[in-house]
Parts: C-alpha cells; structure tokens; sequence
C-alpha cells in the first residue's frame, strides 16, 4: 500500500518544527513514531502534502522527575518508557499500561506523544492521563500554553490542540499508591474492547485519593468524577465499588463494532473496572 | 515529486538509494536494494515478516518510510547468518522445526535476535511476549518458541556464538 505524496522535513529543534508548521498551515501533519498516521495514510484517509518529522528533536525525547512532578518529553517511546526504572518508582501505573500497547515492534516506535495527542478513543494513553490528572504543554506560534488532559479531549479526532500546535511534554506529579490498568481486548495488538486505569490511596482502611479513568468506550477517554469521589469519601469496599462500577457505567457510550455489542462492551467493562478497582487496592 | 537521495547502513555495509518521500523502507530494501529476506506479509503493520533492526530496535519496515531511515545502521535476516554460517537461532529454528512455509521465519528471527539481546535469559512467557508483533500461520508458535528458548541456551553457554 502507497500513501499519497509529500514533502518530508526533519526539523532539528522545536522552535524551527512550530515555525515549520506556522509556514505550512493545514497542508501539514507532524509524524511522532508514526504507527496510527503511517497507516491512515496508506489508506488516505490522511493525506498530508507535507510531513513533519519530529524523530531529530532531541529535546522532545527525555523523562525528567524532580520535586515530585514528572515531565515526559512527547517523543519517548513507549519502549523508553517501559525500561524507565525511575519513572517505575514514580509512576508505575504508566509501565504497566505501556506493556499493553500494541506489540514490541510498535512499542518501539510508538511515542507518548503521538499516542495522547491523536486523539483516538482507542488509545490507551489519553484515559491514563485522565486519571492521572496530567498537563499537556503545547508549542505554537504564540508561544506554551497548557491543558489538562481532563479538558483536551474533544471528540473522536478531535483535541484542544490547535492545527498550528505540537504537544511537547506531558507533565504529572508522581504518584504512590495502589494503581492499575486493566484492559480487556481480543488479542495482542488490539484495542481495547474496555479499559481502565485506576489510582487509589490508603490511609489506614480509608481511601485518602481515587481516581478512575476509562478508554474505548465512548468517542472520548473518560475522567469518572463521581465514580471516584464515591471511593475517596465512602472507602473500597463491595458496596462501593459496585456504586462506583454503576455510575462510571452511566457515563460510558459504547457503539456497536467488531469488538461486539455495545451490550456486551458494557458488560466487559463493569468486569474490568471493578477488577482494576481491586487489584489497585490490593497494591495500596 | 523529485527523489531523494537516502544513504543508510544496512549489515554493516554503507549503501545509497533514490526513493520519493512515500516509499517506505520495505519497497526500498526489497526493490532497490535486493535485499529480499524480509517479506512483505500484511503491509498494515500486524504480521511482523518485514521486521528488520534500526539502531538495536525491532521495527516493521512497512511502518517506516525509506527517508526516515536516513543515516541509520539496519540489520535484515542477510545480516545475522548465511547458508555456509547459519546463526544459533537459524540453527535452532531448523533443529526444532520452528518453520513450516518459511514467510514469517526473516521476520521472527529478526526479531527474536533483537529479543535475545536484550534479555538473554528468557522464560517461555518472555518469549511468547517478545515475539507477539509476528504472526505464523502454520507452527501454532510452539515449535518456534523452543528455537528460541534453545538459542538463549546455545548463546548463554558461548558454544557457537554468531
């Protein structure tokens, strides 16, 4: 399969790609690892005249913590981050969601940019920034500016990101605690049929912070405030975690696909929310 | 569009090639550069068969395109042995059967080479999570995983090193 022709350019540091990008306008797209764009492209359903490689930025591909906040550069790779071992002792929900991206192969190219910043509800990313209540800095002509992940996420495709802008790095404190993130999917590779990233703190049998998040089971990830305010204020135990499960379920929009029922997705997901729920207490 | 020219460094040997921006790197090698050992199998970034290495990592060459690759060292199945001095894992995958077609066998040594590198002293799940981005039709895994597993073995007692 042959994607439609373009021009490449490989700036070498971010002000000359935001600059790039100003001069060029919607005829461009910036490539990260390229594993979701390379695809639609083949398939057309991308079509840019010109590619903005961001492979030769070596600012763009660091993990800095200090002072209890982590600052991820958006063209780590999941790969990078998986071997991390100081981000493991930081965060180490973000390991264990990494490892259920994709493939090795993908992993090895595919950024923690490009993953958040696509905007596709498969992705795994966007829903763990969620519950992480993570930053997102991005770079345009006029300058940085942030969003929070709990604002970026639009629509399917669609972000907070304006089309002259470039997500630089994504920041969040570092977290101790229980965590997990459960997914539910067919095979290696596939996307989530449901899937869900959960962060809880003990303090003695009570629960000093949740916080819950969900991906692939509405046009956008899903912060689950209430869900997890039920868990921060009346503590993890069955009664609720089935009340959190019940309102993180009517928040949810599944659609009919080759994933299965929206029925059945429903079901998947009250399992897998409530499994991550108790394994992320467990860990507490 | 005008081509451009792209030098690379593919099994140790320094080689040029004119490629428009939109040929991806597996056209490039197979096509240009007739280096025929990694396949293309689904060209959509599933099956593995055009797994070569670029700069020690595992990547599907059909994910790539040639002008990415400006500049970087590439190793293909041609780079790791030859039929007068197989390497371990292409031992190892004839001795346990890890073949039956052969298609995805570039790709998943490739892989499994790179796998190896990195953890030389695998479990089975190791092995089975390492090479999942590379699809086989035929063995049912089992067999390649023994290769695999075998090879570790071979290389950890420094008998036959490659």
């Amino acid at each position: 399969m042959i994607t439609g022709n373009f021009e490449y350019h490989q700036p070498s540091s971010l002000p000359e790609a935001v600059a790039l990008l100003s001069k060029l306008g919607d005829d461009a797209r910036v490539i990260a690892g390229g594993h979701s764009l390379i695809p639609s492209m083949k398939l057309r359903l991308a079509m840019p005249e010109h590619l903005i490689d961001l492979q030769g930025i070596g600012e763009l591909k660091n993990i800095q913590i200090s002072g209890g906040e982590v600052r991820i550069g958006a063209m780590t790779t999941q790969a990078e981050l998986i071997a991390s071992e100081a981000l493991y002792k930081s965060a180490p929900i973000i390991r264990e969601t990494a490892l259920q991206i994709a493939d090795p192969q993908v992993r090895y190219m595919g950024t923690i940019g490009g993953n958040v910043a696509n905007g596709d509800p498969g992705n795994d990313m966007p829903a763990l920034m969620q519950c992480l209540d993570a930053n997102f800095v991005l770079q345009g002509p006029d300058g940085e500016r942030v969003v929070k992940a709990r604002e970026f996420y639009e629509a399917a495709y669609f972000t907070a990101r304006d089309d002259l802008e470039i997500l630089s790095e994504i920041r969040f404190s570092e977290c101790s605690g229980g965590f997990a993130y459960g997914k539910q999917k067919r095979k290696i590779g596939d996307y989530a049929t449901a899937a869900a990233a959960v962060l809880l703190t003990k303090d003695g049998n009570n629960c000093s912070h949740a916080s819950i998040a969900l991906t692939n089971l509405a046009d956008t990830p899903l912060y689950c405030e209430e869900a997890s305010a039920m868990l921060q204020n009346g503590g993890v135990n069955d009664e609720n975690i089935a009340a959190a499960v019940t309102s993180a379920m009517a928040q949810i929009e599944p659609v009919d696909d080759n994933r299965g029922p929206a029925e059945f997705k429903k079901h998947a997901a009250s399992i897998v929310l409530a499994s991550a729920i108790r394994d992320a207490w467990a860990r507490a | 569009m005008s081509k451009q020219t792209i030098t690379l460094n593919v099994n140790g040997k320094s080689v040029a090639a004119e490629a428009e921006s939109r040929e991806l790197l597996i056209h490039v090698l197979r096509e240009q550069l007739e280096i025929t050992g990694p396949h293309i199998g689904c060209e959509t970034s599933h099956c593995g068969a055009c797994t070569v290495d670029i700069d020690g990592m595992s990547v599907k060459s059909c994910t790539v395109f040639a002008v990415q690759a400006q500049g970087k060292e590439i190793t293909t199945i041609e780079g790791l042995g030859n039929p007068d001095k197989l390497h371990v894992l292409q031992e190892k995958f004839r001795e346990h059967h890890g073949l039956q077609c052969g298609y995805c066998t570039p790709g998943m040594i490739t892989r499994a080479h790179r796998l190896l590198e990195e953890n030389p002293n695998p479990t089975e799940e190791d092995v089975r999570f390492g090479i999942a981005g590379n699809l086989c039709r035929c063995t049912g895994y089992q067999n390649i995983v023994k290769a695999v597993l075998a090879a570790a073995e071979e290389l950890k007692q420094g008998e036959n090193v490659a």
